[in-house]
């Protein structure tokens, strides 16, 4: 298949600055016993400095696998096939495990959707800041001093993320906080080495409405206060449509079509955008009815090279069979469906 | 009954008696008062002994509700707010401690082992997880064909021909009879448990959170189908949900519950319109929305659920509410209700109008 | 295939497998050939079944009587050795026995005894702890009080003073032995049954209106057979060692009858003229043990449920 280019979103402030995180081609599989999985097949997609990129998807369309090749933490029985990933320039596929764990924490963080299992039940809260920040916090004095300073700082991140009493709770276990606060935890140490991109996978999945509503307005916040680019991975267009800049919508293991949040909740062009967008109840019209998509997501297996939802959508054509590119749909935007070019010429 | 609860007897006198002022309103098939269930862990022989209090979980704290014939009441509330529990006691699937279900004027919690295993066959219960709610041993075919033993209605080519019509009224194939499980997407999964709770053709089926741990294109096929389900054969609904915009397309009414409480009940869409309770005004602000993002003033809730082991003396909500005054750190409040049957418990609410005082 | 796309239904497309003979899909089936994947356990398999063939086929292989004694033939080395004679290929023990043979034979008790006990124990435990982990309340504190109380004793020691008080005899050991055995069993069985009476597909059939024997013998015992079956062996294994044992100290099994553990005891005497007497008895514990170690293992690797599901 070949690399799509895929256009720069343009913006209001004209020029973008050079992406953090550029992803090309990637492609990830995974050996099961039913055959081997292409889990992510060629995806690529570009994270800017300061935005929040919203990555939407059902489970299956590879949004998580995506990442974790990012951070270099598939584990057997997958492997990272082919694409590039590209940090500022680095091809992080090419460096070593010792290179990439350098990067990891530091330069890129992520936090998980469990807090719960993602946190080391035997360690303290502090402990596990602390871990971060002498693995990669290179102005730390040494000795005593050094210790203070880290400890310092570890307070400064749980009172970042809104923890009461830090310098007390540094001393407490995960388990001894609440849902909502385990994720602020994770947040703590994720952003300890105060990254240029934090990917959160599904930060919210796992919490209450009021709740999610507190974690994501905190990842708001030190975006702004940081400066750091979010990459939101989640499976609610409503979380997307509230905290992120730009959306990418992923199905079966491909980016099927990228736009400006705003654009593309208000215009979907891809088929399963719409079918999406149309499964949603609405608090604001609950007289429009909702619309399921028909069918499942297709096994990711011996896939033929056929649009992937060809089996589900409304508006397939014969033409659905042979391969297809993402295609230019409009400023900033572009998608995986034959039908957009028809569209735009119409 | 004499336990520590908030009164919301009231509330259900007075839907009642607006009931009786509309006389197309259907009769009332389950009832609900004061219903409670505790769950003590005070363990062993020790406890007993020396009665030491403190492990009391008052996951549902005097619950009463009406629920009408043909209707869908939404339950909505956070993790922890006792939704799942209360649809368990109805069904005596965990025992209510104290309290009263009557459906179809017979009182459940007093029934003997064999008229409630009868009673069974007319309310069921669709379950959350589509993972743990198969048995993974068995085939859909004798996932469904069981109850149907169970009861005497039907065993044999009578069994699995009942068993086939059931699992095309839920939108999979009789070849699907024979498979295991784990054959199965999530979304298909949670269709057979819909088919197992409807073959022995109940009237009323609490449905726990059915679409919660689903994909949200299957979501809605599940949500079309229990609605269609609904429709052809005259169900009763009991649909509790933390998605509050699920809520508001299912449900007729809702009610909604903070900590083993309800605080407000009504119409679905009087709720949605104008919630009185301040914790459903910050639950709905909180919903992210599609459309209008950022649009709903948010109201925010600093601080997590009060654990219910050890909840809050007064209006429960205190601790969280952004218009907490003295007397709710003391008194907790009694509901209103206005004409419609639009309830909530909060001490804003004037008594006369309904309405609350202070907006939010 | 050129225009019409299949529209795939919710119930058209399965997101699992194609069909096929869909019985042999079920969990059980799965792990067994999950089983068989491990070649190594499955040797281990296939020399426990062997050795279960070799008992219950003695009388064909064997190629002498176990007990035919012959003092012409006292201590008379391996085939291999100088002295040795291809009829008597393991040589032969003080009495001039043909120790294959006794070993062929010796296989029944241990296999009988191993069976027999896991058999009752498994069953008393399957009963108590299904009791316990469903019931919970007084039946669950008398069970696990009974169960606490009967780990206190050491196994052997406890073995050793039932069969002095009842005296020698097949029926004794394996009533020796299931004693105390039952308690693993049902541990296993009471911990499982704590976790699956919490699934929703339990909550379910008591909706439905299931009783308690129905849930416990039709929901909950088929999901936690797996590990029952996975202790079981391992702990056959135990208990053909403890068989060996009681023989050895002379308390199990009555002579002449061949017994692997009195097998070895007889050859403690020759140990440095006669090494093979003791030897080969004890070689054959040791390959049916390992053997019944390793393939025990290959079950827990394919039943774990923590690899599927």
């Amino acid at each position: 298949m070949t690399t799509t280019t895929l256009p720069r979103p343009d913006t209001a402030a004209g020029d973008r600055p050079e992406p953090v995180l550029s992803v090309r081609d990637l492609r990830t599989a995974f050996k099961t016993s039913h055959g081997i999985v292409r889990a992510v097949s060629g995806v690529s997609l570009d994270v800017y400095p300061g935005e929040c990129l919203g990555v939407v998807g059902e489970s299956g369309s590879g949004k998580s696998v995506t990442f974790a090749s990012v951070m270099g933490l598939v584990k057997k029985p997958g492997w990272v096939e082919d694409g590039e990933i590209l940090y500022r320039g680095r091809d992080l596929t090419r460096l070593s495990d010792r290179e990439l764990r350098a990067l990891r924490g530091k330069d890129i963080a992520m936090t998980m959707q469990d807090a719960l299992t993602a946190l080391n039940p035997a360690l303290t809260v502090g402990e596990q800041i602390l871990e971060v920040l002498r693995a990669h916090a290179d102005d730390l004095p040494r000795g005593r001093a050094g210790r203070a300073e880290a400890r310092r700082r570890a307070v400064e991140m749980l009172d970042l993320v809104g923890i009461p009493s830090p310098a007390d709770r540094l001393n407490e276990y995960p388990h001894q906080f609440s849902g909502g606060m385990r994720q602020r935890i994770m947040i703590a140490i994720a952003l300890a080495c105060r990254p240029r991109l934090l990917i959160a996978d599904e930060p919210t999945t796992a919490l209450d409405v009021t709740i999610q509503a507190q974690v994501l307005e905190l990842i708001a916040d030190i975006r702004a206060r940081l400066g750091m680019s979010v990459v939101l991975i989640t499976h609610d267009l409503g979380v997307v449509a509230e905290h992120c800049d730009r959306v990418v919508v992923m199905y079966a293991g491909q980016v099927v079509e990228t736009g400006p949040t705003r654009a593309v909740i208000s215009d979907p062009k891809h088929p399963y955008t719409q079918g999406l967008l149309d499964s949603i109840p609405r608090l604001s019209d609950l007289s429009h009815p909702i619309r399921p998509i028909q069918g499942q997501v297709p096994e990711l297996i011996d896939l033929p090279p056929e649009c992937r939802f060809i089996g589900r959508c409304p508006k397939r054509t014969p033409d659905c069979r042979t391969g297809i590119d993402m295609r230019p749909a409009g400023p900033g935007r572009a998608a995986r469906c034959i039908l957009v070019g028809e569209e735009t010429e119409a | 009954m004499t336990h520590m609860t908030t009164d919301i007897r009231r509330d259900a006198a007075a839907t009642t008696a607006t009931a009786t002022g509309r006389a197309a309103e259907p009769p009332v098939l389950l009832r609900t008062t004061d219903l409670v269930k505790h769950y003590d862990s005070r363990r062993g022989l020790w406890g007993r002994i020396t009665g030491r209090p403190g492990s009391l979980v008052r996951a549902v704290n005097g619950v009463s509700l009406d629920i009408r014939r043909g209707e869908t009441l939404g339950i909505i509330g956070e993790s922890g707010c006792g939704k799942s529990t209360l649809g368990r006691a109805i069904l005596r699937l965990h025992e209510p401690t104290s309290g009263s279900v009557v459906f179809d004027g017979a009182e459940i919690t007093e029934l003997g082992r064999d008229p409630m295993m009868k009673m069974r066959r007319r309310m069921q219960i669709i379950f959350q997880d589509p993972y743990a709610s198969l048995n993974p041993r068995k085939t859909v075919e004798d996932i469904l064909i069981m109850p149907l033993k169970l009861h005497g209605l039907a065993k044999g080519k009578a069994a699995r021909d009942a068993a086939a019509a059931m699992i095309e009224n839920v939108g999979l194939k009789t070849a699907h009879l024979d498979r295991f499980p784990h054959q199965f997407s999530g979304g298909q999964r949670q269709r057979i448990g819909v088919a197992r709770a409807l073959i022995l053709n109940p009237e009323f089926v609490v449905c726990d959170e059915p679409v919660s741990a689903l994909d949200v294109s299957i979501q809605a096929q599940i949500i079309q189908l229990l609605a269609e389900l609904k429709r052809e054969l005259g169900l009763t609904y009991m649909f509790i949900s933390h998605d509050i915009a699920v809520i508001g397309y299912v449900a007729d009414r809702t009610a909604v519950m903070y900590l083993g409480e309800v605080v407000e009940t009504g119409r679905t869409r009087d709720i949605l319109a104008e919630p009185r309770h301040p914790y459903t005004q910050a639950l709905l602000s909180a919903a992210p929305r599609l459309d209008e993002p950022g649009k709903a003033a948010r109201i925010k809730l600093t601080g997590d659920l009060p654990s219910p082991l050890n909840p809050p003396p007064g209006c429960k909500f205190h601790t969280r509410c952004p218009h907490a005054m003295d007397v709710c750190r003391k008194v907790a409040p009694a509901p209103v209700a206005d004409a419609q049957g639009h309830m909530a418990a909060c001490h804003l609410i004037d008594g006369a109008s309904g309405k609350a005082e202070a907006p939010a | 295939m050129t225009t019409a796309v299949p529209a795939s239904s919710a119930g058209a497309s399965s997101a699992a497998s194609p069909d096929r003979a869909a019985r042999t899909q079920s969990p059980f089936w799965r792990n067994m050939r999950k089983f068989a994947d491990n070649r190594l356990a499955l040797a281990s398999g296939v020399v426990v079944l062997l050795f279960v063939v070799m008992a219950v086929a003695a009388p064909l292989i064997a190629p002498h009587d176990p007990n035919a004694t012959d003092l012409f033939r006292r201590l008379q080395p391996p085939a291999w050795m100088a002295g040795g004679e291809w009829a008597y290929p393991l040589g032969c023990d003080a009495l001039g026995r043909d120790i294959l043979s006794r070993i062929i034979y010796g296989a029944r008790i241990s296999i009988f005894i191993g069976t027999a006990v896991i058999l009752v124990a498994t069953t008393i435990g399957i009963l108590a702890g299904l009791a316990a982990g469903y019931l919970r309340g007084w039946v669950d504190t008398a069970i696990s009080r009974l169960v606490d109380i009967l780990l206190a004793f050491p196994y052997l020691i406890f073995a050793i003073g039932l069969m002095a008080m009842m005296g020698p005899g097949l029926s004794n050991i394996v009533i020796a032995l299931a004693y105390k055995e039952w308690v693993i069993p049902c541990r296993v069985v009471r911990g499982e049954t704590l976790a699956a009476r919490e699934m929703e597909y339990v909550e379910a059939a008591r909706a439905l209106g299931a009783g308690r024997a129905r849930i416990m013998w039709r929901e909950i015992l088929p999901n936690i057979l797996s590990p029952v079956v996975v202790v079981s062996t391992i702990r056959m294994a135990n208990v053909i060692i403890l068989e060996a044992s009681l023989s050895f100290l002379g308390l199990g099994v009555q002579p002449p009858t061949a017994s692997w553990g009195s097998m070895v005891a007889d050859g403690r005497a020759f140990m440095l003229e006669a090494w093979w007497v003791s030897t080969f008895p004890g070689l054959a514990i040791l390959l049916l043990v390992l053997s019944l170690n390793v393939a025990s293992q290959g079950l827990r690797d394919a039943f774990d449920p923590k690899f599927h599901d």
